[in-house]
């Protein structure tokens, strides 16, 4: 491939920043260094505020502990887990961009099958302004990449697609496995490397994974909770469920479209399935519940806006499933909580303190 | 691969002879269709006798059977074309049915080795679907691979599969205005994946390489929707579209599933997609008047079998359809006449 005579930017340089949700160190930040350093960071510390988490030299970041976000949210900082990698919600809050990209700190460069290592972040941005297609299935999946199409009998009036607010991206190597699953097969890896991106149907439901994660925040930014789960609630592991579940429901009712498949990243660290199931248990069997209520779910047509969907959708979780469980009426208010935020901290007026309060957070914040 | 035993003679290999010779296309596939039964269905509009190379345990069939089985008792089914298949369809008694063009011969996968469309097809007929719940990892019952975290429980047994849908590398199954726009564009990326349509999502299902299971969904697959210039390259035609949404309205209403991915297959260079279009525009127009009503059509409870589903459905059609565009008329009395000449042929 030729090289242009002038360096391009890497795209979406200003528009797009990189949130991570770590309780341990960077390190990893490293081999995407060549793919991630352009771009803002917004690092969210779990667990011990007085711990200090090392940023590797030379990239432009933005980190909050919890004292951080205790300060900043005061109490309506009640709706952000602890304990739990659901506080990336957080970073996606205090974001001032147009675009999300979400990694866990154990997911490495993937290499594709011709051996060439993956740019992750590019192939989410190339998904995310590259139309959906939710309304008829395209049997060669997405018509938008190069070297695909619509096939004959794709209905031509739904060709131009619809926008694109989430790409959801898979792992090689260490499978997103529940709890019983990973007993049962410990040894499982993924190694099929499937070349696709597609896009998620209207209609139905799917379970978003948070490790390799990409969104248009202002297009979907609200729905993107990621719950109540970690240290004194009952249940974990399922943040980016909930908000999966969430996020799809609004979609489908605004008419925007959710992809998955490419980019792969590589996923390296096996979580302990004991542990998990203790967090998944209750998720367990409360999702039997969940599912069939975010299957049936209609949003009004008065619902013309993210948080206005989920207002009503936080409505619904209280009158439908409070009653399986207490805990779905505190989620219910801390949906409420998270949109009284989201209004609060990215309204004109409280943009600017808020952006003066993140320089004060890292002193050793390094600007490009 | 399958870990279900399937005995051989549970399938029938439905080929459409389109072209008069068919010997470079079933060399091409021995030794993929050799320990099967074949139906071979002659084009009625093709005159002469077919080329058909020796070994294989085969069903011919032509015009003149066609006129046997058909008589008088219908004039508006056509097995002219592409759909000389579904004679084939009509005279198997077998579980399974694969059917595959014959201009189409096996592919390579990405590690350059041939692949056995029949024994895809038939692992995914037999392994269950997940039409409910879409999982991220795809096929959660391939080797290698499960559900992921997240996948309810409940779903996690599946539904039987009713409908295999594979794909093409090399000519895709594009329409005609896309590939005279992309005269060169040539399928070559190998997906490596199966995975289950959701329920209520239509999809184009190509019947360049298709297969299903008999038993429950085979009346569904139907020569119901002419083209008045319906043509022998697959961009002149719609029949296997408009058959593929009544196929998925009837696998969704019987809780079936329907795949589409592996297998692929070669499909070699025939025709000329610009001359095409000369033809094919009317017949586009008109399908996507028909979208909304397959997207919305819904059955009743009573509709248990794929025939009770495919008279409903012929039923909407002329009653919504059928008003705007007589040819619309004409495919729901060609469905109705379908199901009376299936449950008849099925009698004898």
């Amino acid at each position: 491939m030729s090289k242009p005579a002038t360096p391009v930017a890497p795209p979406l340089k200003d528009e797009l920043d990189i949130v991570i949700p770590t309780i341990r160190n960077l390190d990893f930040l490293e081999m995407w260094r060549p793919f991630f350093q352009p771009y803002h960071l917004i690092i969210v510390q779990d667990g011990d505020p007085t711990k200090t988490i090392k940023v590797p030299e030379g990239f432009d970041y933005e980190l909050y502990n919890r004292n951080d976000i205790n300060r900043i949210l005061g109490p309506k900082a009640s709706c952000i887990s602890f304990k739990d990698s659901a506080c990336r919600c957080f970073g996606f809050l205090v974001s001032k961009k147009k675009y999300i990209f979400t990694i866990d700190d154990d997911c490495f460069v993937a290499k594709d099958p011709t051996g060439k290592e993956i740019n992750a972040l590019q192939q989410h941005i190339q998904n995310l302004l590259t139309p959906s297609t939710p309304f008829f299935f395209n049997t060669l999946y997405d018509p938008f990449r190069d070297g695909a199409d619509f096939v004959r009998g794709y209905p031509f009036s739904m060709r131009e697609g619809v926008p694109t607010a989430v790409s959801h991206g898979l792992w090689l190597n260490i499978p997103d496995y529940d709890a019983p699953t990973q007993l049962v097969k410990p040894l499982e890896r993924n190694t099929r490397y499937v070349d696709a991106v597609l896009t998620i149907p209207k209609g139905t439901l799917f379970p978003m994974c948070g490790m390799n994660l990409a969104f248009d925040r202002e297009l979907i930014g609200p729905a993107m909770y990621f719950g109540l789960m970690g240290d004194g609630q009952p249940i974990g592991r399922y943040d980016d469920m909930w908000a999966g579940w969430c996020t799809k429901v609004i979609t489908d009712h605004l008419g925007l479209g959710v992809k998955t498949g490419l980019p792969y990243i590589w996923h390296s660290k096996a979580s302990n399935p004991f542990v998990n199931l203790k967090k998944e248990y209750k998720g367990i069997y409360w999702q039997e519940d969940i599912i069939p209520f975010f299957q049936s779910v209609t949003l009004p047509k008065e619902s013309t806006t993210v948080q206005k969907c989920y207002i009503e959708l936080s409505k619904l979780v209280k009158e439908k499933l409070g009653p399986i469980d207490p805990y779905f009426q505190k989620l219910a208010d801390a949906m409420v909580t998270w949109i009284d935020a989201w209004d609060e901290i990215n309204s004109p007026a409280q943009s600017a303190p808020a952006a003066a309060d993140a320089k004060k957070v890292e002193s050793s914040s390094k600007k490009k | 691969m399958s870990q279900v035993i399937i005995q051989d003679d549970e399938v029938d290999i439905v080929i459409g002879a389109i072209q008069s010779d068919l010997t470079s296309f079933m060399e091409a596939w021995r030794p993929m269709f050799s320990r099967f039964h074949l139906i071979i269905v002659q084009d009625p509009d093709l005159n002469g006798e077919l080329k058909i190379p020796g070994g294989f345990n085969l069903n011919l069939y032509t015009k003149s059977d066609m006129d046997k089985v058909v008589g008088s008792s219908s004039s508006t089914i056509s097995f002219s074309g592409y759909s000389c298949r579904y004679f084939g369809y009509l005279m198997s008694r077998k579980k399974y049915i694969i059917s595959i063009d014959d201009d189409c011969i096996p592919a390579k996968d990405s590690k350059g080795e041939l692949v056995d469309a029949v024994a895809q097809h038939i692992t995914n007929l037999t392994t269950p679907a997940t039409p409910f719940f879409f999982n991220t990892l795809y096929d959660p019952f391939c080797k290698g691979t499960d559900f992921v975290r997240g996948y309810p429980f409940s779903l996690r047994n599946g539904v039987e599969c009713g409908l295999s849908c594979g794909l093409w590398l090399n000519l895709a199954d594009y329409d005609a205005p896309t590939q005279a726009l992309k005269p060169n564009a040539r399928n070559s990326r190998y997906v490596d994946a199966v995975l289950t349509v959701p329920s209520r999502t239509m999809l184009p299902l190509s019947g360049i390489n298709i297969a299903f299971n008999n038993e429950l969904v085979g009346p569904a697959l139907l020569p119901a929707f002419r083209l008045t210039k319906e043509g022998k390259f697959r961009w002149e035609t719609v029949e296997d579209i408009w058959t593929g949404m009544c196929a998925k309205v009837v696998c969704d209403h019987l809780k079936l599933g329907v795949k589409s991915g592996l297998p692929y297959v070669w499909r070699q260079e025939r025709g000329s997609a610009v001359e095409s279009l000369k033809k094919e525009w009317e017949g586009v127009q008109l399908m996507e008047e028909v979208v909304p009503f397959f997207q919305s059509v819904r059955l009743s409870e009573a509709a248990v079998t794929a025939e009770d589903c495919v008279a409903e459905i012929a039923a909407s059609v002329k009653e919504q359809l059928g008003r705007s565009n007589p040819m619309f008329a004409r495919a729901a009395e060609t469905m109705v006449e379908w199901i009376k000449l299936w449950k008849q042929v099925r009698s004898q």
